[in-house]
């Protein structure tokens, strides 16, 4: 037959002159170009003509030059001037130019194109087709590329080909009804009726898509789940209600004897398989009933499916997660975890990851039940698949607890040593976190965390350093300890820039300690050594945040220990008087000035910090003495009595730190990245404690946005403060003569059953804004929710335009009593 | 449901694009620019599956060919896996022992073979021999329409 044709073909192009390059020729043409120009130049061409004969009415060849534009449109060409042959091509009545133009329509058309009234109505023609394979172009077609619009056009037309009686027909249409319905959700009423009986249907390509259509339903709209549940089949016989229907034809699947249709390596027809479990598990999340209907055929299909192959794991990789998402007997949940354990333990690596994957989601929910393969999901840290390491660490840092984290900790900081760079970032900070949490002892502790120092190397979050700073400060009976240590690690890893900026902190804050005699063998420092560290680390190759701690280190060494070659550091200081780096020079002026002129001040003002406060999400206070000094130039305490002092910028931060991971910026030494000035005290300040720090620079323009823009908008309140049964909201106004000013309600409510008394709020805001505060309407907050406390203002803002200052200020004592009372 | 199917060769070169989900054209070439040379870049020892952006992406290479699909969150990736091999299974039966150049030659084939095993990104059809009968069935129908046209051509009909 295809001798005739090819006979008859070539007869035929003799005649015809001049016949277009065949496809296969174009195709080759393109291959034996040798560079990527020359392959432009034969498709330009190619180009050229084909879009020539587009101009021409009724060609002969339209079908086999638009062929032609698709694969040049393959390789990425442009081939939009071809989206109207396609419609040609569809109108015409032959099958070989529908089959192109349909083609071509699903490749160059899609549902944003504006074609589409002209392909809409060629659709509905073939819909109606007597041509079973025309109404499957048409379908197929439909099913790619469907707007809202063709959606609305042709839902009646789909809906009519879903109760043919042809299978052929009938699935296409089927998954066409799908994609309408995910278009446009309110067209699913008229699909449900037909869309029941497909489930009663015996050919496996009608079912599925069945079941693929009732999914997308139950999916898009709770009440069709619902009425599902109910009548799943035709009204009163009842074992055509969903559930047990889905369940009866699961069960002919794993039971029924070989079928060589549908098998694929010994399982009977997977991919229904999967897609009934997935049904199932929408139908009984949440729903005792149902949930009971399908036990024990879950459990069937756990133990009966074969564990040999892809396809088997596909199964039970689904059926996991159904059991694991509906309301299952708990020994199926146990045998669930256990599939899994059971899949990191073999050679394919797919399986693995799947399983790490599946059990990440479902630790929260049975721990006890994943920590059994603990063991095995450590083994799987050392995998050559950085996808797998990266799901085993997270697993480990959800499995970490108080029982096992001496163990794990082990494990993780092994891996650590050993860990791609971009791990080391998040897993020294998990590490932490976790050990911090979990901690036996603070000596286990403050070891766990110089050895993730040591191990993290420079691939560190800043959260790290601040941790550890913290631990130190809050402990002083290790100090002398950490402090020898470090010492020493400085010896091996002195290339590791956070493990030297906590060394230099601690060598300056304890100077004392560095310099003692030791209580066991370990060598004497010398004052010496020490210096020439110190030469080290600002002469190296350093990053200027720890020149910086190094330069704040030396200072309070200096004024800590008599040293007896001060001039040595004095030669040091001034030195970095010069230096490229503003900030480093600064510190040199500042601090050679201090050895000059003030002298005698550089003891008290190098005088220790005091232990500092957290700042984590376990204690949220910013609090600290050295605020006192900062807050001099910003703020106006204006009451009294608070064990905590709250800054503006703090008490914003805080409010969202329920969620997000703790900064402890507040309370470490920041010394990087401060904005200059000129005044010493200030710099002091930054030393010991930065919530006057510039808060997120977005954090700013967000006011300054405010003010700029919407002079008159409405803001809504936040939570700026909420712990123990006290609760801090801020509620925003603005006065619409003087849009400038912000007036923020401050609303402080108890709601334990028990007065506060004494209660102090206080506040402070960068250096770009001004505030003023108003006297609250008392220091006692009644207990129970049952009155508030109202605040009036007076809000002074000041902020540059084109560098131009601008202040504005106002009295805010207006709130109408409804507001407080 | 699956976002889209790529076929690429070891070059990086696009064999057959398929879209379910509609994408402008500038982030069509950019997305497969980055999964081609993102894929192409893992080595064989690493599993089929990447995470990028919000999708999963199933990848699998068959001799100089790589099969690659987008799927959702929530959707069974080793199923896709499966089914990239029916795709394969299909090629080669309806080929004969598919090569590439057998796709590069007969790239609208592979799309009517592809497009009578998914719809709009799911599947419509678990038999291969169904599949490979409704293909066949149009080839011919083709096939007698060519030769309907070439009669009527010379004069015969």
């Amino acid at each position: 037959m295809s001798a005739i044709k090819q006979v008859f073909n070539e007869a035929v192009e003799r005649v015809k002159s001049p016949t277009p390059v065949r496809l296969r020729d174009l195709v080759r043409n393109i291959r034996a170009a040798r560079t990527a120009a020359e392959e432009r130049a034969v498709v330009n061409k190619e180009c050229a003509y084909i879009r020539s004969t587009f101009k021409e009415e009724d060609s002969i060849w339209r079908c086999r030059n638009l062929a032609k534009l698709l694969y040049i449109h393959m390789l990425g060409y442009p081939a939009h001037f071809g989206q109207l042959e396609c419609l040609k091509l569809i109108a015409s009545p032959r099958f070989t130019d529908k089959r192109i133009g349909y083609l071509g329509a699903m490749l160059l058309l899609d549902e944003r194109t504006d074609v589409h009234l002209l392909i809409t109505n060629s659709l509905k023609n073939d819909l109606n087709s007597s041509v079973q394979f025309i109404v499957g172009l048409a379908l197929c077609t439909l099913g790619a590329i469907a707007s809202p619009e063709m959606s609305r056009d042709l839902a009646p037309e789909v809906e009519k080909l879903l109760k043919s009686s042809n299978a052929y027909i009938k699935k296409k249409a089927a998954l066409c009804a799908f994609r309408i319905i995910s278009k446009v959700p309110d067209l699913m009423e008229i699909f449900i009726p037909a869309t029941r009986s497909l489930l009663s249907e015996k050919n496996h390509g009608v079912l599925i898509t069945g079941v693929i259509l009732v999914t997308e339903m139950c999916e898009k709209s709770p009440d069709t789940l619902q009425h599902f549940k109910r009548t799943g089949g035709k009204v009163g016989s009842d074992d055509m209600v969903l559930v047990p229907n889905l369940v009866r034809i699961l069960k002919n699947l794993i039971m029924s004897g070989y079928s060589p249709e549908h098998d694929v390596s010994g399982v009977s027809d997977p991919f229904l398989q999967v897609k009934i479990l997935r049904l199932l598990r929408l139908l009984g999340h949440n729903d005792a009933e149902s949930s009971e209907a399908m036990n024990d055929i879950l459990a069937q299909v756990a133990t009966n499916t074969e564990q040999s192959k892809n396809v088997g794991y596909s199964i039970l990789y689904e059926t996991v997660m159904t059991i694991m998402h509906i309301q299952s007997e708990s020994g199926l949940r146990v045998l669930a975890i256990n599939i899994l354990g059971r899949f990191l333990l073999k050679d394919d690596k797919n399986i693995r990851y799947v399983a790490l994957n599946t059990l990440l989601k479902c630790v929260h929910h049975d721990n006890y039940a994943v920590q059994r393969h603990r063991g095995t999901i450590l083994e799987c840290l050392k995998d050559p698949d950085i996808s797998i390491r990266r799901r085993a660490m997270e697993l480990c840092f959800a499995l970490l607890n108080a029982s096992n984290i001496r163990s794990m900790v082990k494990e993780l900081l092994t891996f650590l040593e050993a860990a791609d760079p971009d791990f080391k970032g998040p897993c020294s900070s998990n590490i932490v976190l976790a050990a911090e949490k979990y901690a036996p002892d603070k000596q286990w502790l403050i070891n766990t965390l110089l050895r993730v120092l040591g191990a993290a190397g420079n691939n560190i979050r800043d959260d790290v350093i601040a941790i550890t700073i913290q631990l130190i400060s809050e402990n002083s009976d290790h100090q002398m300890y950490v402090v020898k240590n470090l010492w020493l690690a400085m010896s091996n890893y002195s290339e590791q820039e956070p493990l030297v900026q906590v060394s230099l902190w601690c060598f300056g804050e304890y100077a004392e300690n560095v310099l003692a005699p030791s209580d066991d063998t370990q060598e004497q420092v010398t004052e010496e050594e020490l210096l020439t560290f110190y030469q080290r680390i600002l002469f190296g190759q350093y990053s200027i945040a720890t020149k910086e701690y190094a330069l704040n280190s030396l200072m309070k060494l200096s004024a800590r220990c008599s040293l007896t070659n001060i001039n040595k550091v004095k030669e040091l200081m001034s030195s970095f008087a010069c230096h490229m780096h503003i900030e480093l020079q600064q510190r040199g002026v500042e601090f050679s000035q201090l050895f000059r002129f003030h002298d005698h001040l550089r003891g008290p003002l190098f005088e220790k910090i005091p232990i500092l406060e957290k700042s984590t999400s376990s204690t949220r206070e910013t609090s600290s003495p050295v605020t006192e000094k900062a807050s001099e130039e910003v703020s106006l305490p204006i009451q009294i009595e608070s064990n905590a002092l709250l800054d503006l910028m703090g008490g914003m931060e805080t409010g969202h730190e329920d969620i997000v991971l703790p900064k402890p910026k507040a309370t470490i030494p920041t010394i990087n990245s401060k904005p200059m000035n000129n005044d010493i005290m200030d710099l002091l300040g930054g030393l010991g404690s930065a919530p006057e720090e510039p808060p997120q620079s977005s954090l700013i323009e967000d006011f300054a946005l405010i003010t700029n823009s919407q002079p008159l908008g409405k803001i809504s309140g936040i939570t700026a403060f909420s712990k123990d049964s006290l609760s801090i909201h801020f509620n925003f106004e603005r006065s619409p003569e003087k849009p400038n000013i912000l007036s923020i309600k401050m609303t402080a409510t108890n709601e334990g059953p028990i007065p506060m008394t004494d209660f102090l709020f206080q506040a402070a805001v960068p250096k770009t804004f001004q505030l003023e505060m108003l006297n609250p309407s008392g220091n006692v907050i009644p207990p129970s929710n049952s009155d508030v406390a109202q605040l009036k203002m007076r809000i002074k803002v000041s902020y540059k335009v084109n560098n131009e200052d601008v202040m504005h200020q106002a009295e805010v004592n207006h709130f109408p009593p409804a507001s407080w009372q | 449901m699956m976002q889209f199917m790529l076929l690429f060769s070891r070059q990086g070169k696009i064999r057959l694009q398929k879209w379910y989900a509609a994408f402008p054209d500038k982030v069509k070439k950019k997305i497969m620019r980055e999964l081609t040379t993102l894929i192409l870049s893992r080595q064989s020892k690493m599993c089929s599956f990447l995470e990028w952006k919000d999708l999963k992406i199933v990848y699998k290479r068959y001799a100089s060919l790589h099969f690659c699909c987008a799927i959702e969150q929530d959707d069974n990736e080793l199923l896709y896996l499966e089914i990239i091999h029916r795709y394969v299974e299909l090629l080669d039966k309806y080929f004969g022992s598919v090569c590439e150049l057998d796709i590069i030659f007969n790239f609208e084939k592979a799309y009517f073979i592809l497009d009578e095993l998914l719809i709009g990104g799911e599947i419509q059809e678990t038999s291969k021999k169904s599949i490979l009968k409704a293909l066949a069935a149009q080839d011919l129908l083709q096939e007698e329409e060519a030769i309907e046209g070439a009669l009527r051509d010379i004069g015969l009909v």
